[in-house]
């Protein structure tokens, strides 16, 4: 199957925090994004999804590595001293390239 | 005790003893939204009976205890319990503003009591969600307002779901009036209570959970989520009592008082002020006050809006 390099990052965090992430990916020109409503738990404690201030997300863009880069700095810069995060890039194949 | 509150009381039991029960997450938010429609429908109703000349300077009355309240809170938590500017701003924001299911606890109370109240008076629970926010806001950026991105904040609070639905619920009551209400009574004002219990089982799960977090906030903080409630209380059914309110009345702004929002206030300071730990807000708001409030706390008011009216 012919594919093509691409980065995946994954952002988990506090749902307070996803209208701020999409703007973001948006403003450094990831061209989308995939939310999902998660529940874990860390170093802040326990993250249940029982109530509004529990819930989490996981927020994933499959984009150009030089954005993804953008991206993580970003985040980390301004959001990550006062909230619950969690980062990670990995290597995918995508069959359209033209799409991210 | 009113039912209602056993409810609550299950849900604490069945989370201390790490019982698996556990309600969705959409039924939360469907109960929430059902309950903060509800209240403001049945408010709109009756406000629609009542003429401006009389509710609007008792509103205005409420908007100024409002904004004192968090001013009263945040000394004590700054000075007394040497939090930082932060967190002592955030948790006077709380406390400053309300808890809409503490207030529907409340209106359980007096109903079942016959006690006579003002009907419209969740019109004074969506006016008093925004003005603690506000000061609790401005109280954590005194030395650094211009860096407030004020526009974004504005939206967050008067758009946050309760006072959406709060307000939302007043109005079509008020438009629509009893007769227009009145093919929904059977949804919005019969099941009401049956809702409440079940809205109270999964807020017992919650609370319980946050005890966790006041373990490490230590003593403190569990004082102040019960003492302050009292005196803020106090404060409610005097101005309650200086504004014409009944006892019923009296008792409802005494409970509004008294209470500390976990809806509204926690989603706009989170945002508003990242750099406060919520976990000592919400553990205070809902691990020791809203218990309180249900079980000792409303009793108690109802206790002060008597002597008052005597």
């Amino acid at each position: 199957m012919n594919t093509h390099p691409k980065t995946l990052l994954v952002i988990i965090g506090e749902s307070a925090l996803e209208k701020f992430l999409v703007r973001d990916i948006k403003g450094f020109g990831a061209h989308g994004y995939t939310i999902a409503d998660v529940r874990g738990g860390g170093e802040h404690g326990t993250r249940d999804a029982e109530w509004e201030g529990s819930r989490s997300i996981r927020m994933e863009v499959v984009c150009e590595d030089a954005v993804a880069e953008k991206i993580v700095e970003h985040v980390i810069a301004n959001y990550a001293k006062n909230f619950s995060l969690s980062l990670y890039v990995s290597e995918v194949g995508v069959i359209r390239k033209e799409k991210y | 005790m009113d039912p209602v509150v056993l409810f609550f009381v299950l849900g604490v039991v069945a989370r201390l003893a790490k019982s698996d029960l556990r309600l969705p997450e959409a039924l939360y938010e469907t109960l929430s939204i059902y309950l903060l429609l509800a209240i403001g429908l049945k408010g709109g109703v009756e406000l629609a009976k009542h003429p401006i000349s009389t509710v609007a300077p008792q509103a205005v009355a409420i908007v100024a205890m409002g904004l004192l309240l968090p001013l009263l809170a945040y000394p004590v938590l700054r000075y007394i319990g040497r939090m930082s500017n932060f967190d002592a701003a955030a948790i006077a924001a709380h406390y400053g503003s309300v808890s809409v299911v503490t207030f529907a606890v409340g209106l359980a109370f007096v109903t079942k009591r016959g006690v006579p109240f003002e009907e419209y008076m969740p019109l004074f629970v969506a006016l008093l969600e925004v003005p603690g926010i506000v000061v609790g806001i401005l109280l954590a950026r005194l030395h650094t307002l211009k860096t407030v991105r004020w526009g974004e904040l504005a939206r967050e609070i008067m758009f946050g779901k309760s006072v959406v639905l709060l307000v939302g619920g007043l109005c079509i009551g008020w438009l629509a009036g009893p007769q227009g209400i009145d093919p929904m009574r059977g949804l919005f004002f019969d099941l009401f209570k049956g809702v409440l219990a079940l809205f109270l089982l999964e807020m017992g799960l919650v609370a319980a959970s946050r005890l966790t977090d006041l373990k490490r906030a230590g003593p403190f903080l569990i004082a102040f989520g019960i003492i302050v409630p009292v005196v803020f209380a106090m404060i409610g059914a005097g101005v309650g009592r200086a504004i014409g309110l009944s006892i019923g009345g009296t008792t409802l702004l005494a409970v509004l008082a008294a209470s500390a929002s976990y809806i509204a206030a926690p989603a706009a300071i989170r945002i508003a002020i990242p750099e406060a730990n919520p976990s000592l807000s919400i553990g205070a708001a809902l691990g020791i006050t809203f218990p309180f409030n249900l079980t000792l706390g409303i009793p108690l008011y109802f206790e002060f809006a008597k002597m008052l009216h005597k």
